[in-house]
């Protein structure tokens, strides 16, 4: 840490470390500094090789009739008849953006009571404990979930919004657990002073806690937006896979993930580079959305 | 309150309105009942999971349901040895390979490398998180795979006498190449929650190392390491987790064979792929087959992250000495690190 400033640093090199240590720790020492190094540049190379190979891949994809047309089913000719991925990226803002709008007040909710009624009751601590274990739960799982509950149990077809709707289980979890983590960073004396003021718990909660807390909740909500934008796993039998723009959340939605994992498959040289330009603008839009949580977490006053 | 009380029962200046109290009720318990059925919601599904599994298991037996070695669809036999096997072989070849090198960028980031490397270097390993599961497959199966394949042969020709790892032909889709890559995705959340609780080790036991004349790395394996050991356990199970409910960059890679391979370099299956590949036209019992698999993966991964949590929320409990306020928030920024990671 930060206590390890220059003194630590130069009695290691210095003069009496020099006589201080033999010359096979000293080795020793070398060696396993060399190995993590090592192991830390390891950890690097494939984020540079996925970087490299996406941006190579992929930008050789991208074309403007790329982000305008839908994907078609015809690919005997190659090139520009297989279409674009206008329906993919369409579908996943649609899914997304449905899914936080469940996802977000339902998890702000919880964290609030987890904070301001629940604190360390048990039922607050099995709560968190269970919405920790939930944060592990394979996302195809919650894709199986449903489709159990909305699909065999309406009887009716794939739509749109189960995908939301799975994506929003998927994102639940973590809004949860950042929301509450920004929450308990509100100072307690803001409260307080709102309540000795007469305020009841409500408005302090609505008027005080909530806008204190607003800025550092957008980050954890936009990370968890990102988390949910990339999965494909719950959307396979949820939304289902459509090569048409719709806007209609209750019927078959294509997604950008889904997509890829179609075009993956392909025996066709063509359709397996629309996958590439498909998860360059995947990626992007992830990155994009991190960022931008970033320089917002950078900005706000708590954390 | 009862020298502000108004004489004849009726209520005091300071107290309000049974209407204007109202809100606050209704919040505390609307909150309280969200909160609840949240609980609600897992043992619903758990209970409809059981439910929509149930044929495959009165079907096949509980027993040879997990040991039989054929998950053949069109003699409708449902053996799910080679699907848990598979998940298991690939997510410890995932731990194995993944740890090590997470753990060591941990410590090259808190305790060795230059202080304003520390903020680049782990964002750049966080980013890793961000690339989507399905594009860590399409890289895998176009690049890493096919370019692998030769050092792999390689390496099977040379240990052909041990077995399940030699001698056998390498494929481009295979238990090793879905560990490798799956071993990439587990890396930033091990070591985000590694980074997480080494900083919680204090300054003054790593300066009583230097001190006594221990060198870096002396320090870092008498001071750091121990103090961090169930920390770091419960990160790597939280990546264990992870590893294996992974879907979809294990169904690229992973190939489908039926059957149990013969060794490591073998074409596989695990239970999320036999899931994400066949849910589709699955009917009958075959659709329950795959619930059930769904059912395995639920009750296995909820094993492995409770248990992780537990270590994880204890070491971070057991490092920031005693107060109950502030323990809830080193576990609270110990999720939030592995929020940041998982995104």
């Amino acid at each position: 840490m930060s206590a390890f400033g220059a003194p630590g640093e130069r009695s290691e090199s210095g003069q009496l470390a020099r006589y201080a240590v033999s010359p096979a720790r000293r080795r020793k020492d070398r060696l396993a500094r060399g190995g993590i190094l090592a192991c830390t540049v390891i950890a690097l190379i494939p984020l540079a090789l996925i970087v490299y190979y996406l941006l190579r891949k992929g930008l050789g994809a991208w074309s403007t009739s790329f982000f305008t047309t839908d994907p078609t089913g015809n690919t005997f000719f190659g090139g520009s008849s297989i279409g674009g991925i206008k329906s993919a990226i369409l579908g996943t803002v649609e899914i997304v953006a449905l899914a936080s709008a469940i996802a977000v007040p339902t998890g702000v909710g919880v964290a609030v009571w987890l904070v301001e009624y629940g604190r360390i009751s048990w039922f607050a601590q099995t709560v968190r404990f269970f919405v920790d274990v939930l944060t592990g739960v394979p996302s195809i799982v919650f894709g199986l979930f449903v489709y159990i509950v909305l699909v065999v149990g309406t009887g009716s077809s794939y739509a749109g919004y189960k995908g939301s709707i799975a994506l929003a289980l998927l994102m639940l979890p973590v809004v949860i657990r950042s929301a509450e983590v920004i929450l308990l960073l509100v100072p307690a004396a803001l409260r307080e002073s709102a309540l000795a003021l007469g305020a009841p718990r409500w408005r302090v909660i609505f008027n005080i806690v909530l806008p204190t807390a607003l800025p550092g909740m957008v980050t954890g909500v936009l990370l968890a937006v990102a988390r949910a934008a990339g999965e494909t796993a719950p959307l396979l039998f949820t939304a289902a896979y459509t090569q048409k723009t719709n806007f209609n959340l209750g019927g078959f939605m294509n997604s950008l993930p889904v997509q890829i994992y179609k075009d993956v498959t392909s025996p066709t040289t063509a359709v397996v580079n629309r996958a590439w330009g498909a998860a360059l603008a995947l990626v992007t839009m992830i990155l994009l959305l991190n960022l931008i949580a970033r320089l917002i977490a950078r900005r706000s006053r708590l954390a | 309150m009862d020298a502000a009380a108004i004489p004849g029962g009726e209520r005091s200046v300071l107290e309000r309105s049974p209407l204007a109290r109202l809100p606050d009720r209704a919040l505390k318990y609307g909150l309280t009942a969200l909160a609840a059925l949240i609980l609600a919601l897992i043992v619903y599904f758990f209970i409809r999971l059981v439910g929509q599994a149930r044929p495959a298991f009165a079907k096949e037996g509980v027993a040879s349901f997990a040991f039989g070695n054929d998950w053949n669809i069109s003699a409708e036999r449902f053996g799910a040895l080679p699907l848990l096997v598979g998940t298991l072989i690939t997510s410890v070849l995932a731990l194995l390979i993944g740890v090590p090198v997470a753990v060591a960028a941990a410590v090259y980031a808190t305790e060795l490398c230059p202080l304003r490397l520390r903020t680049p270097l782990t964002l750049l390993v966080e980013l890793l998180a961000a690339v989507p599961s399905v594009v860590y497959g399409l890289w895998g199966i176009f690049f890493l795979a096919p370019k692998l394949q030769g050092a792999e042969q390689w390496v099977a020709d040379r240990l052909s006498l041990i077995p399940f790892i030699g001698g056998g032909l390498v494929t481009i889709p295979n238990y090793f190449i879905t560990g490798l890559v799956l071993a990439i995705m587990i890396l930033p959340i091990v070591s985000a929650i590694s980074r997480e609780v080494m900083s919680t080790v204090p300054v003054d036991h790593k300066e009583a190392a230097l001190a006594l004349g221990a060198t870096r790395w002396e320090m870092i394996r008498l001071a750091v390491l121990p103090y961090c050991r169930s920390g770091i356990v419960g990160g790597a199970m939280l990546g264990l987790g992870r590893a294996i409910g992974e879907t979809i960059a294990v169904t690229i890679l992973i190939g489908d064979a039926p059957r149990l391979g013969h060794h490591l370099f073998a074409q596989g299956y695990s239970l999320a792929a036999a899931i994400a590949n066949e849910f589709g036209e699955a009917q009958g019992v075959h659709r329950s087959a795959l619930f059930a698999a769904g059912l395995v993966l639920f009750v296995l991964t909820l094993l492995v992250n409770a248990v992780a949590r537990l270590l994880v929320s204890r070491a971070a409990r057991a490092n920031s000495s005693g107060a109950p306020v502030g323990s809830q928030a080193a576990g609270g920024m110990t999720a939030l690190a592995d929020t940041a990671a998982g995104a």
